[in-house]
């Protein structure tokens, strides 16, 4: 039988109900007596300079508090990068000027160029249109090749080119890579475009600025993955506002993908302007904005080659990825096609030797950063595209060369610097097979093309790097950042718990999940605990939550609280009864003297933690609460096998998804509805990649999907039923560096789905005797006709 | 949105009256104007509602066999009464946006905004409809004058729709993915006299007859007689991200085979 609660019980989301109910309490809902409002004048030129900013108009506007520029921000910090990156001749990337306010020129459509703050947002919007700008317009950089080359236009002034870092990995294999190719019985090469994206997440981003007079006190509310980085970032290299002065709140968050991980403009300014007006000053972004200001994902253009031996062994894998970067670098965006996205490239296979060369780029484009996944499904793409490649080309089967070359050993040392603990790719691959039903596929595709439509079968396997992550490994990668996560086990007197973490929950289940942990640890009920999160006032400075580390990270640093709280427990329940401490166990909420039926439960020992009238005062503080910060020894590698089937229409070029298939290891699991969630949601997404997402840019730099007439979402008539739509974790090999034994679900999902579609799509033409061996993302109707005109 | 104010008279010679003022605006089911006036991009200072005027609203059958559709009509009422006279249009009715959208958006909104990936300009071309105003009837080959352009004079109401009833039709619409509007919409209606073929969603003058099909069809209904013709000029399609004009030319004659092969 399933178990009804604890680790692996698939417990119903306490949050759903506040979030289906519409009583949930997100950032707009936050509002401060006497606010004004901010509207943020944007650009709607890529590129120009600015020669005056005629304010005189809108500010003897109705309603008009103040009006701010870029000159208002000259002594105010930048926005600061929190990862460098060091070329491969050594030297530091280059990291441009990131300006609150656009000073002296404009770089991206999109950029702020004058801030309104008003009584109401209608009057600071009136103003707004008063304003006279007075702009140069200059030519946009929008190509990331045109943009390397010598005499293009620069994004930067200051820098020698638009040229942010030419990265080399592992530069020391180069040599011997290229050697390897040249031994090659055979190369697949491969150009593919990884499309830009945006988040998207429901909510938009929201922030409320406050300041309190009566104690010097700022306090940013935010739509925020990670309000203690916020805080630190915002605090140290914008403002300059020490923490003990400045709290950031991200209360309920709708989604984030990645995309508010990031310190964003408007949260410095909102808090700035707070200070100076001594008001609060709340700014929530309409969905326009939210397509021009939110930090874009992917948009990589790379070239990928892999070399095989006569007995089709991978040799070696070479690579060159042009990776945009926008306008500037957002908070973590260098770390994305470097080392999140190199130390994949080996992918679940014994490739001896991997070269990755990564050119990242400046353009007249909103700034890129991570995106549900990361780098890690620009490196899957690439890598499970040109396999497939080479298995056409070479007549073999998908799956038997995937298989033949599989990692089987571990820990396992990959030529690009990582270790995976453990793995069993094989076993995804047979519960893959066995849940799509291959032997039947000729039938099914007989049955398509009795209709007139192809049918295509697209097998993939991932490898992701999550956990994020042993601080002192990223430290040396150029983090300026740790990222251990932290937790405050808080036990009450009457026995209830309070969590305090510092991971940040915006939809993934943690109020659920995170207690089912405690309540096996502890042999309690879950709803005797509950969970603190997002606000820094009240929870130990944490990293928060990204790159699938939350319950692999910041469930870690739990447990450890927990069993402090355990053994000080133990402690207080031997002195009650009068046992020995080793000999008391803890069991269903009873501490039991071995052996014998003395027990008392668990509620008795905490009212003595904190009425401590028979306790052992000289021995042992009173109260019941322990913190932990817990700071992984390595990144957990969830992996998998995919695989989908689509029909294409070849009139319309239209392709539907017929079929999906995961099977995902993800070491333990915590609450199985809420990873099979996850997957589902994740592959949607990366569906959605796949099909219909494409945010695209015109040679002037102009954004022409700016809004869902233009923008595709995938929506729930895209996604297989949920009888063909089948997400698997049951084969579980357990993480063997942390506690829990826990990999993380977040972002596989996206990470795998991608290139099973494109697979499928290419194998579906293929099938029609169309010599299609590769088709770019989206892969819309229009594209897909296209390719088969050839 | 910048302030106006708003009226919400009960008969068409107030509405009339109303629109008389300058920069006064009807407001249908406020699908389009609503979106509009939220981006500023537009700035009446009086809206004049449509929707509470009776004699504007309902789908009736006429006794020269047309179905005759007040202006204020939404999709949503066309979607369901016309379905046992006029199937046709009953299903394009009800694949336009999504239920919201049905309960709101109007026959007379659609037609007087004639957005180039709109669905009832196809019908109202294809059936040959006349567009009833205030002021006079407008035949549905003058009315439309390419993109958001149509015969429609400033103030001027659409109170009816007249559509003749085919003795079969059909409305093919492949939708562009982000918008699900027409990517390219064929509706073909089959009379007595002659077939009629209309095309949105594809051209850059809007919706348009593709005259070589109409005459096949007229002599031979059937699907085999558009295989015979050769694909329209992609030339003046419109090429954007969802598609070439290459692609549009090709999608309306595999829609058009498709609505001959459908049509009832
Ligand atoms: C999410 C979404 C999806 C949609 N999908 C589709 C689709 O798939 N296919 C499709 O065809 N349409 C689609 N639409 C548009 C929808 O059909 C609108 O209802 C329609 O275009 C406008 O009708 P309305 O009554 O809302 O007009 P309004 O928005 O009120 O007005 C539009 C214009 O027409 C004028 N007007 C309104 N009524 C009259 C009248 N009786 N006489 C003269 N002028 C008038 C107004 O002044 C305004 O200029 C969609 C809209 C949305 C929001």
């Amino acid at each position: 039988m399933p178990k009804d609660h604890g680790i692996g019980a698939s417990t119903k989301r306490r949050e759903d109900l506040r979030f289906l109910t519409g009583v949930g309490n997100y950032t707009d809902d936050i509002n401060i007596h006497g606010q004004a409002y901010v509207y943020f004048l944007r650009s709607d030129v890529a590129h120009a300079t600015i020669n005056g900013i005629d304010t005189s108009a809108a500010e003897t506007m109705p309603g008009v508090v103040r009006i701010f520029t870029g000159k208002d921000f000259e002594g105010v910090g930048g926005l600061p990068c929190g990862w460098q990156v060091t070329d491969k001749h050594g030297q530091p990337m280059k990291e441009p000027a990131h300006p609150v306010i656009a000073q002296g020129k404009i770089r991206h459509v999109g950029e702020i160029v004058a801030a309104v703050v008003a009584d109401s947002l209608d009057m600071a919007r009136d103003a707004a249109e008063a304003i006279v700008l007075d702009l140069a317009e200059l030519p946009a950089v929008v190509d990331m090749k045109a943009a390397v080359q010598p005499g293009a236009t620069k994004v930067h002034d200051d820098l020698d080119d638009n040229l942010c870092y030419d990265w080399g990995f592992v530069e020391e294999n180069k040599a011997a890579t290229d050697k390897a190719f040249e031994e090659a019985a055979h190369v697949t090469t491969l150009e593919l475009i990884n499309n830009r994206l945006v988040a998207n997440p429901m909510e938009p981003r929201v922030a409320v600025g406050d300041y309190s007079k009566a104690n010097d006190e700022s306090t940013l509310y935010t739509t925020s993955q990670n309000p203690h980085v916020i805080r630190l970032l915002m605090g140290a290299f914008v403002l300059g506002i020490p923490e003990h002065k400045l709290r950031v709140v991200a209360p309920d968050v709708g989604g984030g993908f990645g995309t508010k991980i990031f310190h964003y403009a408007e949260e410095a300014f909102c808090t700035f302007a707070a200070r100076q007006l001594r008001r609060a000053v709340k700014w929530t972004s309409s969905r326009s904005e939210a397509f021009m200001s939110d930090a874009h994902g992917r948009d990589h253009v790379t070239k990928i080659e892999l070399a095989l031996d006569a007995d089709n062994n991978f040799t070696a894998v070479r690579t060159e990825t042009y990776a945009n970067m926008g306008a500037y670098l957002s908070t973590f965006a260098p770390s994305v096609p470097t080392w999140l996205h190199g130390t994949l490239m080996a992918g679940n296979y014994k490739t001896p030797l991997v070269y990755v060369n990564v050119k990242a780029v400046f353009t007249n484009t909103v700034p890129v950063d991570a995106y549900r996944g990361a780098g890690r499904p620009e490196a899957t793409f690439q890598l499970e595209r040109v396999i497939d490649k080479a298995a056409r080309e070479l007549g073999v089967d998908p799956i038997k060369l995937r298989r033949q070359n599989f990692i089987t050993t571990f820990p396992y040392a990959t030529p690009v610097a990582v270790e995976y603990d453990t793995g069993d790719y094989h076993a995804t691959m047979d519960k893959m097979e066995e849940l799509m039903d291959l032997p039947g596929f000729e039938a099914r595709r007989k049955a398509s093309e009795a209709k007139g439509k192809l049918r295509g079968l697209g097998i993939n396997c991932f490898i992701e790097a999550c956990g994020i992550a042993p601080s002192n490994l990223v430290g040396q990668l150029g983090a300026r950042a740790g990222l251990y996560e932290s937790a405050t086990v808080r036990v009450n007197a009457t026995g209830s718990i309070s969590v305090m973490t510092g991971s940040h929950s915006h939809g993934q289940g943690h109020e659920t999940a995170f207690p089912q942990v405690i309540a096996e640890m502890l042999g309690i009920p879950e709803d005797m605990i509950d969970i603190v999160h997002g606000d820094t006032a009240n929870t130990p400075m944490g990293m928060g939550t990204y790159g699938s580390r939350s319950i692999a990270v910041g469930g870690s640093a739990m447990v450890r609280a927990t069993e402090k709280i355990i053994n000080k427990a133990k402690k207080i329940a031997s002195h009650l009864l009068e046992a020995s401490e080793g000999d008391i166990e803890l069991k269903d909420g009873q501490f039991t003297v071995a052996g014998t039926d003395k027990s008392i439960a668990w509620g008795d020992v905490t009212l003595a933690a904190y009425v401590p009238h028979n306790y052992p005062l000289e021995d042992l503080e009173p109260g019941l609460e322990e913190t932990a910060f817990y700071d992984p020894s390595n990144f957990t590698y969830p992996a998998g096998a995919y695989a989908c089937e689509v029909e294409l229409d070849p009139e319309t070029g239209h392709v539907s998804i017929e079929k999906f298939v995961s099977a995902d290891d993800f070491g333990n699991v915590i609450n199985p509805m809420i990873v099979e969630g996850q997957v589902h949601g994740g592959i949607a997404q990366g569906i959605g990649q796949a099909l219909l997402e494409n945010c695209s840019y015109d040679e002037n730099g102009q954004l022409l999907s700016a809004s869902y007439m233009d923008y595709a979402m995938p929506r729930a008539d895209i996604i297989p039923n949920l009888d063909s739509y089948i997400v698997d974790h049951s084969c579980q090999t357990p993480c063997t560096h942390n506690p829990l034994g826990v990999k993380g679900c977040g972002e596989a999902g996206a990470i795998g789905s991608p290139p099973t579609v494109i697979n499928a799509i290419v194998d579906a033409l293929q099938s029609g005797g169309h010599k299609v061996d590769h088709i770019d993302m989206p892969a819309t109707p229009g594209r897909v006709w296209a390719a088969m005109q050839g | 949105m910048y302030n106006f104010d708003l009226v919400r008279p009960t008969s068409i010679d107030e509405a009339v009256a109303a629109l008389g003022e300058e920069e006064a605006q009807p407001l249908g089911g406020g699908q389009t104007l609503i979106p509009t006036l939220k981006q500023r991009l537009a700035m009446p200072s009086k809206l004049v509602s449509l929707t509470a005027i009776a004699e504007m609203k309902g789908v009736c059958k006429t006794d020269d066999n047309a179905l005759a559709i007040g202006g204020g009509t939404n999709h949503a009422t066309v979607a369901q009464e016309a379905a046992a006279d006029f199937p046709g249009l009953a299903h394009l009715a009800a694949n336009i946006g999504d239920p919201a959208v049905r309960s709101r958006g109007t026959i007379g909104g659609s037609l007087a905004n004639n957005d180039p990936s709109a669905c009832y300009p196809a019908a109202a071309l294809g059936t040959g409809a006349t567009i009833k105003t205030n002021k006079r009837e407008i035949a549905a080959d003058d009315y439309f004058q390419g993109m958001f352009a149509t015969a429609l004079e400033e103030g001027e109401i659409i109170t009816e729709v007249r559509l003749p009833i085919p003795e079969a039709s059909n409305y093919q619409k492949f939708e562009q993915p982000a918008s699900r509007f027409a990517l390219v919409g064929v509706f073909v209606a089959k009379y007595a006299d002659g077939v009629r073929v209309a095309v949105t969603g594809a051209s850059n003058d809007g919706v348009f007859r593709w005259s070589e099909a109409e005459a096949a069809l007229s002599s031979d209904f059937s699907a085999g007689a558009v295989d015979g013709l050769s694909t329209p000029d992609g030339s003046g399609m419109i090429s954007d991200l969802h598609g070439s004009g290459d692609y549009r030319a090709h999608l309306v004659k595999v829609l058009t085979k498709r609505a001959v092969a459908a049509a009832s």
